[in-house]
C-alpha cells in the first residue's frame, strides 16, 4: 500500500461520515426552520411584495375587479399632497419630543434604578408596568385622565391651584399633540430605562472610584464616564424608539383618531385613512413605502452620526 | 450609484416584470377580486353578523333576537361581532376580501360607496315590492342606491332634541320656550347665568361623522342642504355658513361644553345623565339612556322633542338611518337572508321599539307600540316627515373628513365661517 493509497483509505470514509451527519442536521434544521420562515413570509415579506404591487396600481376598492397601472403615479400624487406634508411635519414633531423625553426620563429612572436601594427589586418590578400595558388600554386610561368632564388631571391640577377651570386637554390641535406625546413617553420610559440600566450596570465600579480619587464632580464624572460608556445604549435605544415613534398608531386611533382639525394625524394614521376608510390602497401603500423610506433615512443618520464613537455597538 | 438612463430603463423593466407577475397570480386584478363572489350556501350554518356597538339597539338586544331566531331556525347559528361606529366602516371594508361576515350592519351613507365598489349584494329580487310601501321612506334610502336594493332598513333614526325638565323649570322655563334654536340659546344663558350648570349645551363636535350630524340638524334648519341642484358641495352657500356662524357663537358665548370638540354621541349622553348638560342633540336611545338608574342621575328628568326650529321654522333632523347588508363575499347569502328578513320584520321590531324605532308605518299607528315609548315616538314621528340627508356620494368618507376638519377650524376660530366653507366646498370639488 503506498503512502497515498493509505491517505484515500484513511481519509475516504470521514467526509461521507460528515456529509451524512451535516444532512441530518440540516434536515432537522430546515424543518424546525420552515413554521418561522412561513410565518415570516406569510406576515412580513408577502405582505411587503403585495403592498408594493399595489402601491403602482390604482386601486379604488377592496375588492376592485379593475385595476390599471399607474406606475410611480401614487407616489407622486402623496408627494404633491400638503396634508401627506403637514402628517410627516407631525409625526416628526412626535418622534422628536417623544424620543428625547424618553431618553432624558429614562436616564433619571435607569439612575435611580442603579441606585444601592433597599427594595430595589420591588421599584425594578413596579416601574416595568407601564411597559407591559397593552398600548390600547394605556390610551383608554390617559383619554380617561385628561377627560374634561372627571379627568384626574383637571381634578389633580384644580386642587393643587394650578389652573381655576376644568381644561378640555384634547379639544386643541396642539395640546391634544403633547397629550398624546406624554401619554406614549408614559408607557416607554421603563423600555428606555432598562437598556440604559444595561448600560450603567456594565460601568466598572473602578472607573468611578478612580474619578472620585482625582476629586472629579458628579457632573464631571456623568459626562467623562457615564455618558461615553452609555453610547451603545443610547444608539440602540435611540433607533428603535425613532423607528416605533415614526410609526406610531394605534395610540392616535384609540385617544383622538387623527383630530381635532386633523392636530394628531401623524403619516401612519394618514396612511391607514387613505387606503381603509378612503378605499384609496393605491396611494395608502404608496404612503406606506414612503414611511419605509422615511425610517431607513432617519436610522442610516443615526447609525452614522454613532458610530463615531469607537464605543458604540452599531 | 450613478443612474444611467440604461440602469432606470432596466429598473423600470424589472419593476414592471415583478408588478406583471403579480397580476397573473391575483387573477388579473391586484386586489384578486375576480374570485371573490361568495355562495348562497343554502338555508343553514353559522353565519357571522357585524353591529354597531352604540346607539340603537343594545347587545342584549342582539342577543335575545337572535336567540329567538335561532330557536325558530335551528338549523342556523349567528355569531354576533359588535365594533364602535367609527370602525364598522374600516371593519366592513378589511372583512371584504375574506367574506369573513355574511351579515353587516350599514350607515345610511354608505350604500352609495359600497355597492359602488361592489362590497355588498345586490337584493332587489328579494326584496318584496310590498316593502317598498309599507315602510318609511327615510328608513328605505339606507339600503337604496340607484334605484336598487342592497339591504333592508333596520330602524329609522334621526338626532332628537333632549333637554333637562328640572334644570328648565329652574329658570322658569317648559318645552314651548326650547322649540326654537332661539329659544334654546335664551334657555341656556338663563341656566348660565343662574348657575344651574356651567355649560348647558353639549355636542358630539369631535372630529368624526359626529360633528356632521350636529352640523346637518343646524344647516337644515336655517333652510340650507349640502349640495346644490347639480350634487356639487354648497356648504358655503349663506345657510351653510349662517349654520357653521351660529355653532362658533355658542362656544365664545360660554354656552356649548369647549370639551364638545371631543365628544362623540356617547360623551353627550353621558355628559346629560351626569347632570352636567342641560341641553343636547343625540339619537332616540338616549332617551332609554337617560331613564337607566344604572347609568343616569337624571331619571324621569329629561324631555325629548323634534329638533328646535330655525328662524323660518325648518327643523329637518339628520336622516341616520341604519340597515343589514350581505356582502358580496358571504358564503352563507340564503342564510343570512333568512336572518335579515326575521330581525328587520314588523314583529321583532316593535318588540324593541325603546331601543330602536320601526321601519314599519303600520307600527305608528298601533296605540300598543306607541305607548310603550310615548315621548319618542311623538318626538320622531314628528321628526321623520322631513329630514335632511347627506350628500349620497361613493367618495362619501372622503368629503366628510374634509367637512369634520373645516367644521373644527371655524368651531375653534382658527378661521372664518365663511373661509372654512370656501376650503370644504374647494377641496371637496378637487376630489371630482
Amino acid at each position: 500500500m503506498t503512502v497515498a493509497s493509505a491517505k484515500k483509505d484513511l481519509g475516504s470514509p470521514l467526509p461521507v461520515k460528515r456529509r451524512k451527519g451535516f444532512d441530518k442536521q440540516g434536515k432537522l434544521a430546515f424543518w424546525l426552520l420552515l413554521p418561522a420562515c412561513v410565518a415570516v413570509f406569510g406576515v412580513i415579506i408577502y405582505p411587503m411584495f403585495r403592498t408594493l404591487i399595489v402601491s403602482l396600481f390604482q386601486v379604488n376598492s377592496a375588492l376592485a375587479s379593475v385595476t390599471p397601472f399607474v406606475g410611480l403615479g401614487n407616489y407622486l400624487t402623496v408627494l404633491s399632497n400638503s396634508d401627506f406634508w403637514a402628517s410627516i411635519g407631525r409625526t416628526l414633531y412626535f418622534t422628536l419630543v417623544s424620543t428625547a423625553l424618553e431618553l432624558i426620563l429614562g436616564l433619571i429612572v435607569a439612575g435611580l434604578l442603579n441606585a444601592n436601594l433597599k427594595w430595589r427589586w420591588l421599584f425594578r418590578t413596579i416601574v416595568v408596568i407601564p411597559w407591559a400595558i397593552p398600548t390600547i388600554v394605556n390610551a383608554a386610561m390617559w383619554k380617561g385622565i385628561f377627560n374634561a368632564q372627571y379627568g384626574a388631571l383637571n381634578a389633580l391640577l384644580t386642587q393643587l391651584g394650578i389652573i381655576q377651570n376644568y381644561q378640555a386637554w384634547l379639544a386643541d390641535p396642539t395640546l391634544a399633540l403633547n397629550m398624546v406625546i406624554l401619554a406614549d413617553v408614559w408607557k416607554t420610559v421603563p423600555l428606555v430605562a432598562f437598556f440604559l440600566l444595561a448600560g450603567l450596570t456594565a460601568i466598572p465600579p473602578e472607573l468611578y472610584e478612580a474619578a472620585k480619587l482625582d476629586r472629579a464632580s458628579w457632573p464631571r464624572i456623568f459626562r467623562s464616564i457615564v455618558l461615553p460608556m452609555l453610547v451603545p445604549s443610547i444608539s440602540i435605544v435611540l433607533v428603535l424608539r425613532t423607528v416605533e415613534a415614526f410609526k406610531v398608531f394605534d395610540i392616535i386611533y384609540a385617544m383622538t383618531r387623527g383630530g381635532p382639525v386633523n392636530g394628531t394625524a401623524t403619516v401612519a394614521y394618514y396612511a391607514y385613512e387613505t387606503a381603509f376608510s378612503d378605499q384609496n390602497f393605491g396611494v395608502g401603500s404608496a404612503i406606506s413605502y414612503i414611511i419605509t423610506i422615511f425610517i431607513l433615512v432617519l436610522s442610516a443618520v443615526y447609525l452614522r452620526l454613532l458610530r463615531r464613537s469607537d464605543l458604540s455597538l452599531l | 450609484m450613478k443612474f444611467t438612463s440604461k440602469r432606470i430603463r432596466r429598473m423600470i423593466g424589472g419593476l414592471a416584470t415583478v408588478a406583471a407577475a403579480a397580476m397573473v397570480i391575483s387573477g388579473c386584478s391586484v386586489t384578486g377580486a375576480s374570485t371573490v363572489t361568495g355562495a348562497g350556501g343554502g338555508n343553514s350554518g353559522t353565519i357571522n353578523a357585524l353591529f354597531m356597538k352604540q346607539a340603537g339597539y343594545s347587545e342584549s338586544d342582539i342577543a335575545a333576537i337572535i336567540k329567538s331566531f335561532e330557536a325558530k331556525y335551528p338549523k342556523i347559528t349567528v355569531k354576533p361581532t359588535f365594533v364602535a361606529y367609527e370602525a364598522l366602516h374600516d371593519k366592513i371594508v378589511t372583512s371584504a376580501p375574506a367574506g369573513t361576515y355574511d351579515v353587516v350592519h350599514l350607515d345610511v351613507i354608505w350604500p352609495s360607496e359600497f355597492a359602488s365598489k361592489g362590497l355588498i349584494t345586490d337584493v332587489t329580487n328579494q326584496f318584496p315590492a310590498s316593502w317598498k310601501t309599507s315602510m318609511l321612506g327615510g328608513a328605505l334610502t339606507s339600503a337604496e342606491y340607484k334605484g336598487k336594493f342592497y339591504g333592508v332598513p333596520w330602524g329609522p333614526s334621526t338626532k332628537l332634541f333632549f333637554f333637562n325638565k328640572t334644570m328648565l323649570a329652574k329658570v322658569g322655563a317648559t318645552q314651548a320656550d326650547v322649540s326654537t334654536w332661539a329659544g334654546v340659546i335664551t334657555v341656556a344663558k338663563k341656566l348660565k347665568a343662574a348657575g344651574i350648570v356651567k355649560y348647558p349645551l353639549s355636542w358630539s363636535w369631535s372630529q368624526a361623522e359626529a360633528v356632521i350630524c350636529d352640523y346637518a340638524d343646524i344647516l337644515g334648519s336655517y333652510g340650507g342642504q349640502f349640495t346644490d341642484s347639480s350634487g356639487k358641495l354648497d356648504v358655503n352657500s349663506a345657510a351653510g355658513v349662517a349654520a357653521l356662524t351660529w355653532m362658533r357663537k355658542t362656544i365664545t358665548d360660554g354656552l356649548t361644553d369647549p370639551a364638545s370638540l371631543t365628544f362623540l354621541e356617547d360623551d353627550v349622553d353621558k355628559s346629560m345623565a351626569a347632570g352636567k348638560t342641560a341641553m343636547e342633540l343625540n339619537w332616540e336611545s338616549t332617551f332609554r339612556d337617560q331613564n337607566d338608574p344604572k347609568i343616569s342621575k337624571v331619571v324621569g328628568q329629561v324631555g325629548v322633542s323634534a329638533p328646535p326650529k330655525g328662524a323660518n321654522g325648518d327643523n329637518p333632523g339628520v336622516n341616520g338611518s341604519m340597515a343589514l347588508s350581505i356582502p358580496t363575499g358571504s358564503k352563507h347569502k340564503t342564510a343570512a337572508w333568512t336572518f335579515i328578513k326575521y330581525i328587520t320584520s314588523e314583529a321583532v321590531q316593535d318588540k324593541y321599539v325603546t331601543s330602536s324605532m320601526t321601519n314599519w308605518k303600520a307600527s305608528y299607528t298601533q296605540p300598543a307600540i306607541t305607548q310603550s315609548n310615548p315621548q319618542v315616538f311623538a318626538a320622531a314621528g314628528t321628526a321623520y316627515n322631513s329630514m335632511i340627508l347627506r350628500p349620497a356620494v361613493a367618495n362619501y368618507n372622503q368629503v366628510s373628513q374634509i367637512l369634520q376638519v373645516e367644521i373644527q377650524n371655524a368651531l375653534l376660530g382658527k378661521k372664518t365661517p365663511q373661509q372654512a366653507m370656501d376650503d370644504a366646498v374647494a377641496a371637496a370639488n378637487k376630489l371630482g
